[in-house]
């Protein structure tokens, strides 16, 4: 067969979620520039072409029929149903069939390139549009055109469909891209950009697929259907792997499988140290589907849930009881002791279709998080109103994001305490033991830090966004992503402040970015002396395995004698050599 | 049978994808043929990517035009989705 004479070929990115897949490749396109293009020479082939847009696009209709009545008997939102209408809407339309059949008629294309002619002239008029959010249409139609390409592309393309499990190759996913994917059937991410903290590695990493970003052009070197492997965890992807590599992954596939299972046999085991530290495990959730995998792999509470999913991903703003049914299964839940609760966090590089936030040239230092909420009141109340109502099933911590100074902080206690009133006076039943926090992750937030914990019950240290903004780096140009470095002196000295000051105020410190979930760092967040680390479910295990193995004694000393080296270089190879030495067996001489 | 009716679009987002389809499921419940006009430029009420093209944000002018037996009818049925904002706000 001619895929076996392919050339097997490597490329390297960053590896933003460990694991081994082996499988098929899908190349994610909204656009699809893969598309055949030709004009037809002789006139006579005109009628077929027409024939064959007719019959693509009754399949095209049937498919989009079909999956109605499949999404309709599963008997959820309706969201989903009238969108499938819009797209069975457009292909009816007349004006679509009609300037199809001219271009191909008149320009004498093929069909696939008369259904792009149409779709483009539609861009061409959807793009004069103002309106931000009407202009968005233009995917609708889009997405229609792209449909009815498939299936003029026929059974090798349409088989495929994302039914059997596939990777998907992408330049960039957005979120929208990501909630459109039928993610349980995704086994693998390989995109063109991106970083550890980009949105697809956090998905990909709740959801425990095997990610690499940041491999600049996959796109181009990948087609549909190519057999892939993707190591996550070394950032490797090889593409038409020849039988002896496919072999030798397949066995690291199954080692790594195993790996994680000891680890899990372990996951419940309380995360105290040979000394008797104890440090309590959060888990960092965005899915209320994620809750289960956060108590198997060892979560004692749920120490960050975003709340930004709530949000994405529809045309009106959700109300008062959309919020209410995610915290109620978030709050109480039986097996974790504690729900943190993230307010709005929107804006940034996460998406919104509200054209009220409309894009902005410096998102991560705009209207976002608090400053939105802060703006949009009303909007911050329903969210609050919500939060204090699932209160009463358990034990709840409120904390507000991107606070960079004293008056954020009294201003949002002020609406908070408001909300709360009003709901006592209506005799609303609330929870007795509602904690109030912030996330330190703006660096005047540390300077302050003093002042601020006289306001609140906690403190949780963002470290994705304290380091972006310390260092002024942004953290998605994958150009800049070597000078993310979580262990650079100036943010160790920022987060030992926030600790010191935290714990003299007598509030707890916890700490909630990725860095928490780095089990490389974990002997220098003990001898921190953090009260929480929370991290995603899945990174739990391992470092629990090294709180478990190591003392506060031991972590104490390795965290002075970093606190006096004045280099990144120095820290990480210092801590490297330390750790290797500490745990041979899971910091392998020349692992990943 | 004609009749004739302009109404103004208050719902936030305007005549959004959701509905324009609507707008297209009301025109296809009757013999009618309907037409929406705005700034001179008048489409097909059962074509959704005419209605989407006409552009209409919140705040837009738009007539509607329905001719056939069951006119009146089907231009009722317009005027009360209109004036519900479409089921939004």
């Amino acid at each position: 067969m001619a895929d076996d004479q392919k050339k097997t070929f490597v490329i390297k990115g960053i590896g933003v979620s460990p694991g081994i897949v082996i499988g098929r490749a899908y190349l994610f396109d909204r656009q699809d520039a893969q598309v055949p293009f030709y004009n037809l020479n002789d006139p006579g082939l005109i009628s077929a072409e027409v024939q064959r847009f007719r019959k693509a696009l009754r399949e095209s209709e049937k498919q989009l029929l079909e999956l109605k009545n499949k999404l309709g008997d599963l008997g959820g939102g309706m969201e989903p149903l009238y969108i499938i209408d819009v797209h069975i809407m457009i292909m009816r339309d007349r004006k679509f069939i009609d300037r199809t059949l001219k271009n191909i008629r008149e320009m004498s294309v093929n069909a696939e390139w008369a259904v792009r002619m149409t779709v483009d002239k539609y861009r061409e008029i959807f793009d004069r549009m103002e309106d931000d959010y009407l202009r968005g249409r233009i995917s609708d139609i889009q997405y229609a055109g792209q449909r009815i390409l498939t299936n003029l592309a026929g059974k090798g393309r349409a088989a495929i469909d994302m039914g059997e499990g596939v990777v998907i190759i992408a330049s960039d996913l957005s979120p929208a891209d990501t909630a459109q994917l039928k993610i349980d059937r995704v086994l693998g991410f390989a995109t063109d950009v991106g970083g550890k903290t980009s949105h697809t590695a956090i998905v990909a990493r709740s959801m425990a697929i095997p990610a690499v970003l940041g491999l600049e052009s996959i796109t181009r070197a990948v087609r549909t259907n190519d057999d892939i492997i993707i190591d996550g965890s070394a950032g490797v992807v090889i593409v038409h792997p020849d039988p002896e590599i496919r072999k030798r992954y397949e066995e690291k596939k199954r080692l790594y499988e195993k790996a994680q299972d000891d680890l899990l046999d372990c996951a419940r085991l309380p995360a105290v140290t040979k000394d008797h530290y104890a440090v309590e495990i959060g888990g960092n959730i965005e899915f209320i589907e994620e809750i289960p995998s956060a108590i198997l792999h060892g979560a004692d509470g749920i120490g960050l849930y975003r709340t930004e999913f709530i949000y994405i991903n529809r045309e009106q703003l959700p109300d008062e009881e959309d919020h209410l049914a995610h915290y109620r299964s978030v709050v109480g839940v039986k097996g974790l002791s504690w729900a943190t609760i993230r307010t709005f966090d929107l804006g940034g590089d996460k998406f919104f279709l509200d054209k009220k936030l409309s894009r902005e040239l410096n998102p991560q230092l705009g209207l976002r998080a608090i400053r939105f909420c802060l703006k949009e009141v009303e909007l911050f109340k329903v969210q609050l109103r919500a939060i204090l109502r699932a209160s009463v099933q358990g034990k709840l911590r409120i904390m507000f994001p991107m606070i960079s100074g004293i008056e954020e902080i009294r201003e949002a206690k002020r609406i908070f305490t408001e909300v709360k009133n009003e709901l006592l006076a209506k005799g609303t039943e609330l929870g007795k033991e509602i904690e109030i926090g912030i996330m330190i992750e703006v660096p005047s937030a540390v300077i302050v830090a003093e002042e601020l914990a006289k306001e609140v019950d906690f403190f949780s240290i963002g470290t994705n966004d304290l380091i972006q903004y310390a260092l002024a780096i942004d953290r998605i140009n994958e150009r800049v992503t070597y000078l993310y470095e979580p262990l650079h002196p100036a943010v160790l000295r920022l987060i030992k402040q926030v600790v010191d000051i935290g714990h003299k105020a007598g509030i707890r410190v916890a700490m909630c970015g990725e860095m928490a979930g780095e089990p490389a760092y974990t002997m220098i967040l003990l001898g921190l002396e953090l009260d929480e680390l929370s991290m995603n479910p899945l990174a739990i295990p391992r470092v629990k395995k090294i709180i478990r193995g190591a003392t506060l004694k031991e972590s104490k000393a390795l965290l002075k004698k970093v606190m006096t080296l004045s280099s990144t270089s120095e820290i990480r190879s210092f801590v490297g050599a330390a750790m290797r030495k500490r745990f041979p067996e899971d910091f392998p001489v020349n692992g990943p | 049978m004609v009749a004739i009716g302009t109404f103004e679009i208050t719902n936030k987002l305007g005549i959004h994808a959701r509905v324009a389809a609507k707008l297209v499921e009301t025109a296809n419940r009757f013999q009618a043929e309907t037409f929406l006009e705005k700034d001179g430029v008048e489409v097909n009420g059962r074509s959704i990517l005419g209605i989407l093209t006409l552009y209409c944000p919140q705040g837009s002018r738009l007539t509607i035009r329905v001719e056939g037996v069951d006119a009146g009818e089907a231009m009722a049925a317009f005027a009360g989705l209109i004036e519900a904002k479409f089921g939004e706000t």
